[in-house]
């Protein structure tokens, strides 16, 4: 089998798929790319399923070394990538020759970047899935993320290299946002109105403390509700919920599976990937839609990513 | 698409619906769903609340639910996350919509009332406290006036039941803790806690399976591995067993560790 030698990890890289579903009655929440639409678009640049493995990069890229060669794209934030000594631009596929060296550097865009390889990361499944889940150290490549001297195996693949990029339209539709679409939270009701008007008129900047557990937030603190008795219950991919020191933490991929907080909103699932590419200190306001507007949003996104010319060969 | 704020002021019980609402439009209101709620909890999920306290009854009907949407599955729901009273349904927006969930989901809960769940399995848990082990027993003790080895009496004396699995992966949360013994939550949790850490959190008790960040009052460890990734069940625990904690020594902790 081909393989990739990690010549640096970079920050924070990690093998993922598009995560796993129906384990949450293990407490197992369903992980998988912090910015799914990144790597379902790098998966079809190289002709893979949409679910296969790719590498998460975070904020600043690792060196890549593949001995063997491969077709492989990156996809999500430029970190600045380079084949040797050539330019690399992101959402395009290459061909890497045997023993060239891919390099990433810091971030240029957004927090995260996926480089997509065809045939996938190859890892022993846990859950059905490749995706690393970090705290609990299950899945992925040992279930942690990468450091210098691994090496990953490729899966198995065919078929000749074609030159595919994502369409100019396609991109400027995944820039990060500097408003995040949600809806109301199942406590909503609980905050008074002030609060409510401070969370939605407030700009918040996203703090050091942001991973793929949650994204904690720092601007106005929201009043936490009195008298109110919270009962521990299921939480949302994308919910934002209030502790008692009212800064709010956006729950993420590898999110707790119960919460006791109270949440006053849920992001939604068309900004969802929007998430996977906010960096500390970077800064966001809330806007309030409809539960028809939310699900009207996906579908369009939906068609749009599935349309033919979201990707040009 | 943007609402204006003034809106925010209209309470969302726009939709909320009661299942026994559902019942009664067939003007057959139906016992068994009668205090069940259901609230979306983002443009993918769905609430099921039943009722708003935590008692043996809701919890009952948790499993029960559970049960049922596991052995007969919907087809677009993704994942189901149980807790005390309420159950998350995770769905495929693509491909459900709040409202036909809530209609097949008052079907499933029409069934709930002749449902047979298997016998609850009894399952020990050996727990050496105080010490390395349980770094906040002293304190648990002093804060009720008692002495630590009446904690371990107390805490060791009870069956407590699985009312869910959460948090993390193998998480359970165990209740009932007697009264004498329930105790706030530090007021800084730790960075981390070793696996294996037995806490406490006001009337709850719990293993903490991995190292995670935590605020329950450490009591004591097991040995006992509460995830297991390389077995059939992977969670030592599961929803709805009864759970005895057994008190062991520093010795046995280190025997059990090592078999």
């Amino acid at each position: 089998m081909n393989s990739i030698q990690i010549q640096t990890p970079g920050l924070l890289t990690t093998v993922q798929d598009l995560g796993r579903e129906g384990f949450g009655p293990m407490g197992v929440s369903a992980s998988g790319a912090a910015d799914p639409i990144s790597l379902r678009l790098g998966n079809r640049l190289v002709g893979n399923l949409a679910n296969t493995a790719g590498l998460e990069m975070t904020l600043l890229g690792g060196a890549f070394v593949f001995p063997e060669g491969a077709i492989v794209a990156l996809a999500g934030s430029d970190f600045g990538a380079r084949l040797d000594d050539a330019k690399v631009d992101v959402g395009t596929s290459i061909e890497v020759h045997p023993g060239q060296t891919l390099r990433l550097g810091p971030t240029r865009s957004g927090a995260r970047c996926y480089l997509c390889v065809q045939g996938g990361i190859a890892v022993p499944p846990f859950l059905r899935s490749a995706s690393t889940h970090i705290l609990c150290g299950l899945g992925g490549f040992e279930g942690r993320p990468l450091k210098t001297g691994d090496a990953l195996l490729i899966g198995s693949a065919s078929g000749p290299f074609r030159k595919r990029t994502i369409a100019p339209h396609i991109s400027e539709h995944l820039f990060p946002r500097k408003v995040l679409r949600v809806t109301s939270g199942p406590q909503l009701e609980w905050f008074s109105e002030s609060s409510r008007h401070s969370f939605y008129s407030g700009t918040y900047r996203i703090s050091e403390q942001c991973d793929r557990m949650g994204l904690r937030l720092e601007g106005a603190p929201i009043s936490q509700p009195h008298h109110r008795a919270m009962i521990t219950e299921g939480v949302s991919l994308g919910a934002v919920q209030v502790p008692p020191g009212g800064s709010p933490i956006i729950l993420f991929v590898e999110q707790q599976t119960t919460g006791g907080y109270p949440k006053i909103a849920n992001v939604i699932s068309a900004d969802l990937h929007r998430l996977g590419q906010l960096r500390p200190r970077d800064e966001i306001r809330f806007e309030l839609v409809t539960w028809e507007a939310a699900q009207s949003l996906l579908v369009e996104q939906e068609k749009r990513l599935a349309s033919e010319e979201s990707i040009l060969e | 698409m943007r609402i204006h704020l003034s809106a925010l002021t209209v309470p969302s019980s726009g939709r909320v619906k009661k299942a026994s609402e559902i019942g009664s439009r067939a003007h057959n209101p139906l016992p068994m769903i009668q205090g069940v709620q259901f609230k979306p909890a983002s443009d993918q999920s769905l609430l099921v609340y039943f009722g708003r306290k935590v008692t043996r009854d809701a919890h009952q009907r948790v499993r029960k639910l559970l049960h049922l949407l596991e052995s007969k599955p919907i087809v677009g729901v993704r994942n189901l996350h149980p807790a005390y009273c309420s159950l998350l349904v995770v769905f495929d927006p693509l491909r459900l919509r709040h409202g036909d969930l809530e209609n097949i989901l008052s079907d499933y809960l029409r069934r709930l009332a002749r449902l047979r769940l298997p016998a609850a399995r009894k399952v020990e848990i050996p727990t050496c406290y105080g010490g390395e082990f349980g770094p906040d027993l002293e304190e648990v003790a002093r804060l009720h006036g008692m002495t630590p080895a009446q904690v371990v009496e107390l805490h060791s004396s009870v069956t407590y039941v699985v009312y869910f699995l959460g948090f993390v992966p193998g998480f359970a949360y165990l209740g009932v803790v007697p009264e004498a013994l329930a105790t706030p939550r530090l007021a800084n949790p730790r960075r981390s806690t070793p696996p294996g850490s037995v806490g406490i959190a006001d009337n709850q008790t719990g293993v903490y399976p991995f190292s995670t960040p935590g605020g329950w009052r450490l009591i004591g460890r097991t040995p006992t591995a509460m995830f297991r990734p390389n077995q059939k069940d992977m969670s030592f625990l599961s929803i709805g067993d009864r759970v005895c904690f057994t008190p062991i020594s520093a010795a046995q902790f280190t025997a059990l560790q090592n078999s």
